[in-house]
């Protein structure tokens, strides 16, 4: 039974760094984008927040952990945002092809993080990996009495504030882009943009703000692996392949925010369920860290083999939009 | 005019007469602006005299000659995938998955290294090594293919998922191969023997690195120019409706193609392993597979244009690591300063395509 409690545990904490990165993904993707610099945009959310919390732990001698975690988090936020924009600017203003603008961010992104967090100790001075204990450990706080219940404590009220507020932001966004006049109107827009335009509806800020904002709730994912995963630390390339999972998760949820919140459970625990099957070799456990990539390219055929419009990606997801040429 | 209505500050219409040497200029503009963003991001950190920082850059690149020899073998496999993709995206064929293909091409090589190294020739072995990374990175690119044009399977999200399955199959791999064993590498395969390892040609150590990859290349060229394959292929990327009506089998084009461009990717994996690395792990590709993808569309499909970038792009990694390494620190800002050509150079392409008219000026012509 506790390693069942353990399992699921394990699974929700590593499903949320890739739940904050598809519900970015999909608000980008409504728009019509599709930014494949979500590996990158989740290594600056990363390096942002840790550096802002290295920073802010560095210049004082008793640091507020509060204070500590709005820092983290708007700079988190913030570089990750930069990073769409930078996209954004590429794709939506300067017209460049999206694949491409989004790859060169993954490199750029991805280079960013390593290069800061290696080279963090170094630049400052000192020796060794940083560490933020005392924003790190507020980050992986529980929540008090409730995660003392056995059981439904454990599984429901053991993780830090982040884990429920992707859980917000995923139900938030379905609503957002369900009920909402203004999420109507983006999915009008990464639907077919020339007849957005034509009703009255400004698609270029609408794609702006979507990938902008999408961005940097994608950069809330490494702020996440940062702070409340490793608790305050660095490691090059220690994110992984975290970021790809995410646009995978995308594609798994259908373009679908509440999809993405289960979808990132299952995909949490496929990325760890070899450490829980007993008698598997090393071989055998390769095998298995296969599988939620498997799973993805499933889903990817049968969603094309049934057509069905709900399940479709975005209409016009992938192309720019320019007012002369429709 | 309407008065009440605002004619907008900036105005952009399309432009398809500009002149090469105009072309060029931007793009060599870009590059400049690029490099004092790279300058300047260099100078925030070590606080090095950007006069410096570029003689760094060459000293790093190209200083000495095992230095240049190893800028020129990276730049040749980075051609060599750039190269790879190009059938693939000519079509319009998102093959995203090179990294895997690469991967797959490595695995067959060092598999044959491992086991066939002590029983067979070196010629022989390293022919029938060449021939079987071929194979096993069309087979990787013939899987999405196949979706692709039955089924109409996203190609981009399929072909990035096979990327972490190849790697997966690598690290499978590396369970067999680990040498000394518990330490989760394969080590430098064959050390002693040297068996499948490219031997030196005309005494240049990377001879035959060069060889190969410029004959694919000019391969490349003329297959996509000179050959009935190229042009099917160029106009199923042009438009699958024209492409059905003058009698293309279109499935057939696609999966054709994508097998092509998978193979000679998996040879850029027997390049890695034979012929530079002799070792394999999951980073032995090194996201050239994505890098090459930005290289090709910039290069606008044509091969010779893709050595130019490929070098520019090794040259300014290997430069920037060596100034890293210089200050004891991680080997990453090469993967940020070539972020930001990158931007720089997708970024000008806008103003090659479309011309500003502001609008004062154009009142004035009035």
């Amino acid at each position: 039974m506790s390693v069942i409690i353990t399992f699921i545990q394990k699974a929700i904490v590593q499903g949320i760094c890739m739940l904050f990165g598809a519900d970015g993904e999909i608000l980008t993707e409504k728009s019509g984008n599709l930014n494949l610099g979500v590996p990158g945009m989740m290594y600056m959310g990363g390096i942002g927040g840790l550096m802002a919390a290295f920073f802010y732990e560095k210049s004082t001698d008793h640091p507020n952990a509060f204070a500590g975690m709005v820092l983290s988090f708007l700079a988190a936020f913030c570089l990750a945002a930069l990073g769409a924009l930078i996209y954004s600017i590429l794709t939506i203003t300067l017209r460049a092809n999206q694949n491409v603008a989004g790859l060169a961010l993954t490199t750029f992104g991805t280079g960013l993080g390593n290069f800061f967090g290696g080279s963090l100790s170094a630049l400052s001075g000192g020796a060794g990996q940083i560490s933020v204990k005392v924003i790190g450990s507020a980050y992986q706080a529980k929540i008090p009495v409730l995660s003392e219940i056995p059981v439904i404590g454990d599984i429901f009220f053991s993780y830090g504030f982040l884990t429920y507020f992707a859980i917000i932001i995923s139900l938030a966004m379905a609503f957002f882009l369900k009920r909402t006049r203004w999420g109507l109107n983006l999915n009008a827009v990464g639907e077919d943009p020339a007849t957005a335009d034509a009703a009255g509806i400004n698609v270029t800020l609408y794609k702006y703000l979507a990938t902008v904002i999408g961005g940097g709730i994608a950069g809330l994912g490494g702020l996440y692996f940062v702070m409340e995963y490793t608790g305050g630390t660095w490691s090059n390339n220690g994110f992984g392949d975290r970021g790809w999972l995410a646009v995978a998760l995308v594609i798994f949820a259908l373009w679908n925010p509440i999809n993405a919140i289960w979808g990132s459970i299952l995909f949490g625990g496929l990325y760890i369920i070899y450490l829980y099957i007993p008698g598997l070799g090393r071989s055998a456990q390769e095998v298995f860290k296969m599988l939620p990539y498997l799973v993805t390219i499933i889903v990817l055929i049968i969603t094309s083999l049934r057509k069905k419009r709900e399940h479709q990606p975005p209409q016009s997801l992938g192309l720019a939009y320019f007012r002369e040429e429709r | 005019m309407n008065s009440g209505v605002k004619e907008p500050l900036v105005h952009m219409t399309k432009r398809e007469d500009m002149s090469l040497v105009m072309k060029m200029a931007v793009r060599i503009i870009a590059i400049l602006l690029s490099l004092l963003v790279c300058a300047i991001f260099i100078y925030g950190i070590v606080k090095m005299n950007p006069v410096q920082v570029y003689e760094g850059i060459i000293d790093g690149a190209v200083g000495t000659e095992r230095r240049m020899w190893i800028t020129i073998r990276d730049a040749m496999i980075l051609l060599c995938v750039a190269v790879a993709v190009t059938p693939a995206f000519r079509m319009r064929f998102w093959n995203i998955g090179a990294e895997g293909q690469i991967l797959l091409g490595c695995i067959a090589s060092a598999a044959l290294m491992i086991y066939e190294g002590e029983s067979l020739p070196l010629p022989l072995l390293l022919l029938l090594m060449f021939v079987c990374s071929f194979l096993a990175g069309m087979i990787w690119g013939i899987i999405p293919a196949v979706f692709k044009a039955i089924w109409n399977t996203n190609e981009t999200l399929f072909t990035l998922m096979l990327n972490y399955v190849a790697m997966q199959l690598v690290t499978f791999c590396i369970v067999f191969w680990e040498n000394p064993k518990g330490s989760n590498t394969v080590g430098i395969i064959n050390a002693a023997s040297r068996a499948g390892w490219l031997p030196p040609l005309f005494g240049l150590d990377y001879g035959w690195n060069l060889v190969i990859v410029l004959g694919l290349t000019a391969f490349v060229y003329i297959y996509m120019k000179r050959t009935k394959h190229g042009y099917e292929l160029t106009v199923v990327g042009e438009s699958v409706n024209t492409a059905k009506y003058v009698g293309i089998n279109v499935p057939k084009v696609i999966i054709r193609t994508v097998g092509l461009s998978g193979g000679i990717a998996g040879i850029a994996g027997f390049l890695l392993v034979s012929g530079s690395s002799h070792t394999i792990s999951t980073s032995t590709a090194g996201g050239r597979g994505f890098t090459a993808i930005i290289v090709s569309w910039l290069a606008k499909f044509n091969v010779w244009v893709m050595a130019v970038i490929a070098f520019l792009l090794v040259f300014m990694e290997k430069g920037s690591s060596q100034i890293a390494t210089q200050f004891g620190l991680n080997e990453n800002a090469s993967d940020v300063i070539v972020g930001i050509i990158l931007f720089f150079v997708i970024g000008c392409e806008f103003f090659i395509n479309y011309k500003l008219e502001f609008r004062g000026r154009h009142q004035e012509e009035r």
